[in-house]
């Protein structure tokens, strides 16, 4: 589904990603690690498509089409969704319309007709129940004055209108209060199939109790330094990064 | 009867137009209106067309706009227009009573038996001055000061009929009032309204000004409104521009408030080729709330000046100011905010803000608060930004499948809708949503029929 390969990135001249390789199958929940400042948020910009960072080298395939070469609303029309670490305040911009909007961009994107206003709200209420976010939030201005923790809901909620193929989630667990946590976690649980696939972007292992993960890497300075399986989530958890920094010093 | 003049020196010749059909103005209107025209010429004569030597024309030198062969009517003719063939004022939702003015006279066309409320008097100033003279003679021209600028001193002198209501003590007009000012014939014309508002205590009414342009010609508009708000009265203007390119525009709003009165004014000029909007307010007693509004939106050549000048003369009142704008291609625009709280306005509260949002490099605005305050117990603020789409809403809208151009028209609405939410006549409000989206998307036809006043198409409008 996804194929990484030697992947470098900028941003103005500093080299944040050096060379990743990664691959993701359908079905599988990879885990993405690492200290600050490795390189995580990094990757998960550069996928979305956010134009503040320069790809210098490398090639990314994502179900067969040379993902870099898309726009940011092609990769999403795709089937990748990237839920934000900080998902941006947008007053204006009220929740109904933008995901009215959004939705029916990928149907046109399919050769499907738009959704009627019925069968949008309808689909509004079904996925709201889903991942057990307020109603109240969906009648409000996009992430307009919503907490923290109604924020991640709301990536989860719009990542459960879209249905990607391919869902990033950068640090989605990040100030989040256990019940929070739990729910976001139980709306990416519900979310999953056969043919989809998660990426974790996670500092911490707390999520990867709740969400369990096929692989764990760890990122280090732009690479990935280790991949093992569930396992070293708990390690790291243990042990911390230090381990990982004295075996990889530059 | 219409007089076409060629206009290439202004002051003189519009001099010698005022000299020339003197009896025509006299002729007809009501001796408060004719009182102050000697006066006003006088003005007029020192002071001119307001070019950017001006400092409050600073950034609109409207002498150009002035010149050029243009017919006035002298009376008023109605130019043939059926207003029924032109008009149809369906929009069930905005139930409303609806009054024509074109080119800038009261029309008696397809007047209905509105039902106003008991005591309301709407109609032509020109003939309810007649009827009712004690009420000019009280209020007309209190308001609009006509010895500072050169375009009121011109309207005081020219102006021969608009717009009349008159609200009694204690009267809640229930519907909103509609103001269709429509511009048409088949000549280059200039035009000159007068509207006078009498808000007495308690009573409250809502007023809505669409104005339009029919016809491809080019048009020159010079209107002043006074406003009378007394105590406890509740007013709400609410003006939609959306005129063709050759038009330029300079509306004079001015608003003397009295005790507890709470006015709001909306200046939404969504397409306009030159605008001017000037707003006033005087707060002359204690505990008035007046709300300022506008928000602007233009393209190509298009120019639109804001200016408005809060006088807090007594204490414990309240101004807020917001005006946005969003400007595109090689547009211009201007923003000047004047607030003066005087020395014995303790405890005044007064809030300004003015925001702009340029899509190109050529777009331009200039923004300008201007506050002066001589009392020491007040909160004043003001607050001007310049600024472009905001990159990271951007790409978040657009990592969902939103394209790039849905994207702008979705933040350009964002950052418009601010204002729009300010409009306190409901389905007024749904229906300039409406209109603002239809015109970031380009599809704000003028040839299309209005959603606000039910104007019908007619193609030879597309300018």
């Amino acid at each position: 589904m996804l194929v990484i390969k030697d992947l470098h990135a900028k941003i103005e001249d500093k080299e944040i990603l050096r060379g990743i390789n990664l691959t993701v199958k359908p079905g599988e929940i990879h885990a993405i690690m690492g200290p600050n400042g490795s390189g995580k948020s990094t990757l998960s910009a550069v996928l979305a498509g956010n134009d503040k960072f320069e790809v210098t080298e490398g090639e990314v395939s994502f179900n067969g089409k040379k993902l870099l070469e898309l726009p940011p609303e092609d990769r999403s029309r795709e089937g990748l969704f990237l839920s934000f670490q900080y998902p941006v305040e947008i007053p204006g911009v009220s929740m109904v319309n933008f995901m009215r909007t959004a939705v029916n961009e990928h149907r046109k994107y399919k050769g499907e007709e738009a959704l009627s206003a019925s069968d949008f709200l309808k689909k509004m209420r079904d996925k709201k129940k889903l991942v057990e976010i307020d109603s109240k939030l969906t009648n409000r201005s996009v992430n307009e004055g919503f907490s923290g923790g109604e924020k991640k809901k709301n990536e989860i909620f719009q990542m459960a209108m879209l249905e990607p193929t391919l869902s990033i989630l950068d640090e989605t667990d990040s100030g989040l209060d256990i019940d929070a946590l739990r729910i976001v976690a139980n709306g990416v649980n519900k979310l999953k199939t056969e043919n989809n696939a998660t990426i974790l972007i996670t500092h911490y292992q707390r999520l990867l109790d709740y969400i369990v993960p096929d692989y764990v890497h760890v990122l280090y300075k732009g690479r990935i330094v280790k991949s093992a399986g569930k396992e070293l989530a708990l390690e790291l958890e243990e042990k911390g990064y230090d381990w990982i920094k004295k075996e990889f010093e530059d | 009867m219409t007089v076409t003049s060629q206009i290439v020196n202004l002051q003189e010749e519009y001099l010698a137009l005022y000299n020339q059909n003197e009896a025509h103005l006299l002729n007809g209107a009501p001796d408060r209106m004719n009182e102050l025209r000697q006066e006003a010429i006088g003005h007029f004569e020192r002071l001119g067309i307001p070019s950017n030597k001006v400092e409050e024309y600073r950034y609109t030198n409207l002498q150009p706009f002035f010149k050029g062969t243009l017919s006035i009517g002298f009376s008023n003719e109605q130019l043939g227009v059926k207003l029924g063939d032109i008009f149809q004022c369906d929009v069930p939702e905005l139930e409303s009573y609806p009054v024509f003015l074109v080119n800038g006279w009261y029309s008696f066309q397809n007047v209905k038996d509105f039902g106003l409320p008991e005591g309301v008097i709407m109609g032509s100033i020109a003939e309810i001055g007649k009827k009712h003279p004690e009420l000019l003679e009280k209020y007309y021209g209190t308001a609009a000061n006509m010895d500072r600028d050169g375009l009121i001193a011109m309207n005081t002198a020219f102006a021969q009929d608009g717009l009349f209501l008159y609200v009694p003590k204690g009267v809640v007009v229930d519907k909103a009032i509609q103001i269709v000012n429509i511009m048409t014939g088949d000549v280059d014309r200039l035009a000159f309204q007068r509207n006078l508002v009498i808000m007495e205590e308690n009573s409250q009414a809502r007023i809505m000004v669409c104005e339009h342009t029919l016809s491809p010609n080019k048009y020159v508009i010079n209107s002043v409104t006074e406003v009378i708000a007394c105590e406890n009265a509740v007013c709400d203007i609410y003006n939609v521009q959306n005129q063709h390119n050759l038009t330029t525009q300079v509306a004079s709003t001015f608003i003397r408030q009295k005790a507890y009165s709470n006015v709001v004014t909306n200046n939404l000029t969504l397409h306009a080729g030159v605008a001017r909007n000037n707003v006033v307010v005087t707060m002359e007693e204690e505990h008035c709330e007046s709300h300022i509004y506008g928000l602007y939106l233009t393209d190509k050549n298009q120019h639109v000046d804001n200016f408005s000048f809060v006088d807090h003369a007594k204490p414990d009142c309240l101004s807020t100011e917001l005006f946005k704008g969003v400007l595109d291609d090689r547009a211009t625009g201007a923003f000047a905010g004047r607030v003066l709280v005087r020395k014995d306005a303790q405890r005044t509260n007064a809030y300004q803000t003015n925001k702009n949002l340029l899509l190109t490099e050529d777009a331009k605005i200039n923004s300008k608060p201007q506050l002066e305050i001589y009392a020491d117990d007040v909160k004043c603020s003001h607050g001007a930004t310049v600024g472009q789409l905001d990159d990271a809403a951007m790409f978040y809208l657009r990592s969902r499948g939103v394209s790039e151009a849905e994207a702008r028209i979705l933040l350009m609405y964002a950052f418009a809708y601010e204002v729009i939410e300010k409009i306190r006549v409901e389905p007024l409000r749904e229906q300039i949503r409406g209109l603002v989206e239809k015109r970031f998307r380009g599809e704000l036809d003028k040839c299309d029929s209005c959603v606000v006043c039910g104007q019908l198409g007619n193609s030879l409008t597309c300018l």
